[in-house]
C-alpha cells in the first residue's frame, strides 16, 4: 500500500450475470415457452410473406375493406382478392410480385394513389435488388416484435397515465431501457434464448417498448381534464371513462407511440442480425465483414423502404381516428 | 321573467352573515333541501386534518399555511332549496370551484358533509356515488367538456348512455333536450363545427337530458363573449322558469351572479362571507370586502322598486276634502298627496296648487282633482332601470302598487337617484333633498307623532326613516309596505 485511498470495487456486472444465470436455471421453462412462441410466430409470418397463401391474403383484404368501408366492401375485397390470387397462381406470377401489388393496394386504400404508386415502385425495387427474401424475414421480425411491444407498452402506459405512483416507478425503468446501449441487450438475450431469431425479437422489444409507454402515458395525461371530469360527473365508471373518453382522445398520441415502436424496431433489426436474426440485418452484417459496399447499400436501402412504408401507413391509420377527423372537420368550417 | 320574482320568501328576512344560525332555523322548517353543505372544509396538504382542527379553533389562513397546508374551502355551510338558483360568487382562488366539486363528490371534503336530496353524499362508496350522480346531479363545465369525436346528439345523450338507457330512448330524450336549448337541428354535427355559445348549449342539453334535479354549473358562461353570455343567461332563466331545476351556479362575474341568483353566496379566501339575495347583498353588505365588491355593480339592473321605495308620506282617504289633503302635504312638506280608498287601493294623486284652488272654490271633495294628474304605478318587482323614464316624465313620485292596486310605497325622483349612487346607505339617502317633487326644503323635521308610529319594519322602510309618515286622516290607516 502506498497510502493511496483504495476505492472498493462493486461487482455490479457479476451480480447481474448471476441473476441472469439464476433466471435461466429456474425459469428456463418459461423462457423456452416465450422463445418457442416468438420463434414460431416470426417463422410463420416469414413463410407467409415468402409464399403467401391465397386465402390468407384474401382474408387480409377482406378485413381491410370491412374496417374502412363496412361489410359490403369487405366482402367484395375478399372476393376480388381471392379471384386475383387464383389467377396469379394459375399464371404462375411470382409471389414477390403478388405481394408487391398487395402492399401497393393497401397503400392506395389507406393513403391514396401517390402512396400506392410509391409502394409499387419501392417494393419492386427491393425485389429487383434481390433483397426480397431478406426484407420479408425482416418485416416478419419487425411486425412480431412491434406487436409484442405494443401489447406491453399500451397497458403499462395507460396505468402510468392514470396513476402517479405507477408513473414514478415506470419512468426510471424506461430511462434505463432507452439509454442502455442496444447491443448490451443481445448478450443476456443470447444467453437465455440462444442464437437465432428469438433473441433478436426480444432485444428489439426491450429496446422499442419505452417510447410506446411514454407516448401512451403522455396521451392519457394530455386528455382535457375537464372532459374526464365530465365523465365522472355523469357517473361513468373508470373503465367507461377509459374506453369512451381517454383512449379515443389519446389515440393520436398513442399511435405516434406505435409509430416510434415500429421505427425503433426497424433500427434494432440490423443489430439483431449480429445474433443470427437473419433477414436484412444479416445481409448488412455480412456486407460489413466482407467490406462489400454494394451489398451493404442495397440491404440498407431496403430497410429504409420498409421504414418509410410502415411509417406512412401508421400515420394514415392515425388520421383515420375519430378525433383527428373531428379536428379536420373543424378546420374546414 | 325576472329572477327576482322568485326571491325565496323564507330567506328574504336574512341579511346577516351568521350562516350557522340561519341553517339551524331553516332545518327545522324544511326537512329536505335539494342540496345541503354542512361545515365543509377542503384543505390540500399532508397535515390537512390537523389544519381543520386548528381552523375550527379559530386559527386563520396564514397559521394553517405554515403547516404546509393550502386551505381551499373553509367552513362552508348552506342549503339550496328545490327550484332555486344558488350562485356562488368569488374571484379566482376563492375556492368556489373546489366547493362545487365537493357537492357531487368529484372532490372529497377534508371535513364536513354534503347531502343531496336527503342522501348523505360524503362517505358513499365509489359505486354508490356514481349512481347518485347519474340520478341526482349533473354538471355543466366552463370549457364545455364535450367529446370532440362524438356528434352533438351523442354528446347530449352521454349521461343517459352512462345510465344504460336503451339507444332509441336516449336518442329521443337527447333530441328533446337539444330542442329545449334550440339546437334540435344540429344533432348530427360535431361539436367542433359549433360556436362557443352553441357548444355550451350542448353542455346544458347534456345535463338536462340526464334528467337530474340538481344542476351544477361551473363558470358555465365565463368562456363566452359578453353578448353571447347575456343571451345564455336569458336562456337559462327562461328554461329555469319552465323546468324548475335546482341550480348551483359558480361565477366570478358579479353582474351575472345578480342577474341569475335567487340567492348569492359571496366567497373570499375559501370562506363564505355572506349569503343573501342580490338586493340584500347590495343594500346590506356583510363587510367591507363585499361592499367594495358590489360598489361597481349596475344597481339599476339589480335593485327593484320594492327595495328603493319609501313609505308613502302624504296619503289621504277618498272621502277626505281638500283641506285635509293640504294639511297633510304641509305637515310632510311635500307637494302632492296620494289618494286611496278603504282597502288602500290607489285612486290617484292631488297636487298642492290644484288642491288649494279647489279649496278656494269651496269644493268639498277631491274627486274632481284626481283626473288632473296621472299617477304612474309600478309593481314592486320592476327593476330600477325601468323606473328611470317614467320617473323623469311624471311630476309626482312613482307609486308602487301590488297586484290589487294597493299602495305599497312611493319612489320619489331623488330616492331613485340616491339608490343608483355608489354609497347607497340609508343615511345618505335620507338626507337628500327631494327636488321639484316637493319644491320645499327637506331640512325640516317630520312631525314627531307620525315618525314614532313607524319603526322601520323592512328594508324599504329603513330607507325612508327620516321622512316616513302617513297622515292619519279619516279612515286611512298607516300604510306599510
Amino acid at each position: 500500500m502506498n497510502g493511496q485511498l483504495e476505492i472498493p470495487q462493486i461487482p455490479v456486472g457479476k451480480a447481474f450475470a448471476a441473476s441472469v444465470d439464476w433466471l435461466t436455471q429456474n425459469l428456463g421453462f418459461a423462457f423456452d415457452l416465450i422463445g418457442g412462441a416468438l420463434g414460431t410466430a416470426v417463422g410463420a409470418l416469414a413463410d407467409f410473406l415468402a409464399a403467401p397463401v391465397i386465402a390468407g391474403l384474401a382474408l387480409v383484404f377482406g378485413l381491410l375493406g370491412l374496417a374502412l368501408r363496412g361489410p359490403k366492401v369487405g366482402a367484395v375485397a375478399f372476393a376480388v382478392a381471392l379471384g386475383a390470387g387464383y389467377l396469379a397462381a394459375i399464371t404462375q406470377v411470382p409471389p414477390s410480385l403478388v405481394l408487391t401489388l398487395a402492399f401497393a393496394v393497401i397503400g392506395l386504400a389507406l393513403r391514396g394513389w401517390k402512396f400506392g404508386l410509391f409502394s409499387l415502385v419501392a417494393f419492386g425495387l427491393i425485389d429487383a435488388m434481390g433483397e426480397w427474401q431478406a426484407a420479408m424475414e425482416t418485416l416478419a421480425l419487425v411486425l412480431v416484435a412491434s406487436l409484442v411491444a405494443v401489447i406491453l407498452a399500451i397497458p403499462i402506459g395507460i396505468a402510468a397515465g392514470r396513476n402517479d405512483a405507477i408513473s414514478r416507478v415506470v419512468r426510471p425503468v424506461l430511462d434505463f431501457l432507452q439509454t442502455m446501449p442496444a447491443f448490451v441487450y443481445l448478450i443476456p438475450a443470447i444467453f437465455v434464448f440462444s442464437v437465432g431469431v428469438v433473441p433478436g425479437v426480444v432485444a428489439t422489444v426491450v429496446f422499442s417498448v419505452a417510447p410506446g409507454v411514454r407516448l401512451t402515458e403522455l396521451g392519457i395525461r394530455q386528455v382535457d381534464h375537464e372532459v374526464v371530469e365530465a365523465g365522472e360527473a355523469f357517473g361513468a365508471s373508470p373503465w367507461k371513462i377509459l374506453r369512451g373518453i381517454q383512449l379515443p382522445l389519446a389515440l393520436p398520441t398513442i399511435m405516434a407511440g406505435v409509430n416510434q415502436i415500429i421505427m425503433l424496431a426497424l433500427s434494432m433489426v440490423v443489430i439483431a442480425g449480429l445474433v443470427g436474426g437473419g433477414g436484412l440485418g444479416s445481409a448488412v452484417y455480412t456486407a460489413i465483414s466482407t467490406v462489400d459496399v454494394a451489398a451493404g447499400f442495397e440491404a440498407g436501402l431496403a430497410v429504409v423502404i420498409l421504414a418509410v412504408y410502415l411509417d406512412r401507413l401508421t400515420a394514415a391509420l392515425t388520421n383515420r381516428s375519430a378525433v383527428v377527423r373531428a379536428q379536420a372537420a373543424a378546420s374546414v368550417n | 321573467m325576472s329572477p327576482h320574482e322568485v326571491d325565496g320568501p323564507e330567506c328574504s328576512a336574512v341579511t346577516g352573515v351568521d350562516v350557522d344560525v340561519w341553517c339551524a332555523t331553516r332545518t327545522t322548517r324544511e326537512p329536505v333541501p335539494a342540496v345541503r353543505a354542512q361545515k365543509l372544509y377542503k384543505l390540500f396538504g399532508r397535515r390537512a386534518d390537523e389544519a381543520v382542527r386548528l381552523l375550527e379553533q379559530g386559527a386563520d389562513r396564514e397559521a394553517v399555511r405554515k403547516l404546509g397546508v393550502t386551505p381551499a374551502v373553509i367552513d362552508a355551510s348552506f342549503e339550496v332549496e328545490d327550484g332555486e338558483i344558488f350562485v356562488v360568487m368569488g374571484l379566482s382562488g376563492s375556492g368556489k370551484s373546489t366547493l362545487l366539486r365537493m357537492l357531487n363528490g368529484l372532490l372529497r371534503p377534508t371535513s364536513g358533509e354534503v347531502h343531496i336530496d336527503g342522501t348523505r353524499l360524503t362517505g358513499l362508496s365509489a359505486k354508490a356515488l356514481r349512481s347518485l350522480r347519474q340520478q341526482k346531479v349533473s354538471m355543466v363545465f366552463q370549457h364545455f367538456a364535450l367529446l370532440p369525436h362524438r356528434t352533438v346528439g351523442e354528446n347530449a345523450a352521454y349521461g343517459l348512455e352512462v345510465q344504460r338507457v336503451p339507444k332509441a330512448e336516449r336518442e329521443e330524450r337527447a333530441r328533446k333536450a337539444l330542442d329545449l336549448v334550440g339546437l334540435g337541428a344540429w344533432a348530427d354535427h360535431l361539436p367542433t363545427q359549433l360556436s362557443g355559445g352553441m357548444r355550451q348549449r350542448v353542455g346544458l342539453a347534456r345535463a338536462l337530458a340526464a334528467g337530474t334535479d340538481v344542476l351544477l354549473m361551473d363558470e358555465a358562461f365565463s368562456a363566452l363573449d359578453p353578448l353571447i353570455r347575456r343571451e345564455m343567461q336569458d336562456q337559462l332563466l327562461e328554461l329555469q322558469s319552465r323546468l324548475g331545476k335546482t341550480i348551483v351556479f359558480i361565477t366570478h362575474d358579479l353582474n351575472e351572479a345578480m342577474r341569475l341568483g335567487d340567492r348569492i353566496a359571496m366567497m373570499r379566501d375559501g370562506r363564505i362571507v355572506q349569503i343573501g339575495t342580490a338586493e340584500e347583498i347590495l343594500q346590506d353588505p356583510a363587510n367591507d370586502y363585499v361592499a367594495q365588491f358590489v360598489q361597481d355593480v349596475d344597481r339599476s339592473r339589480v335593485l327593484t322598486a320594492s327595495a328603493v321605495m319609501e313609505q308613502p308620506v302624504a296619503v289621504v282617504g277618498a272621502r277626505s276634502g281638500p283641506r285635509q289633503a293640504l294639511r297633510s302635504m304641509r305637515e310632510h312638506q311635500v307637494g302632492a298627496a296620494f289618494v286611496v280608498d278603504r282597502e288602500r287601493r290607489l285612486l290617484g294623486a292631488v297636487r298642492d296648487d290644484a288642491t288649494a284652488d279647489a279649496l278656494r272654490r269651496g269644493e268639498e271633495s277631491l274627486a274632481s282633482l284626481l283626473d288632473d294628474h296621472e299617477v304612474v304605478t309600478v309593481s314592486p318587482d320592476t327593476l330600477v332601470a325601468d323606473l328611470l323614464t317614467p320617473s323623469a316624465e311624471c311630476p309626482v313620485p312613482l307609486a308602487v302598487v301590488d297586484d290589487e292596486n294597493r299602495l305599497l310605497g312611493v319612489v320619489p325622483r331623488a330616492t331613485l337617484l340616491a339608490a343608483l349612487g355608489n354609497g347607497g346607505s340609508a343615511e345618505s339617502r335620507g338626507g337628500d333633498v327631494r327636488g321639484e317633487d316637493t319644491r320645499r326644503s327637506a331640512s325640516a323635521a317630520p312631525p314627531p307623532e307620525s315618525s314614532a308610529d313607524l319603526e322601520p319594519s323592512s328594508r324599504g322602510a329603513q330607507l325612508a326613516t327620516e321622512r316616513s309618515a302617513v297622515t292619519e286622516v279619516d279612515d286611512v290607516e298607516e300604510v306599510k309596505p
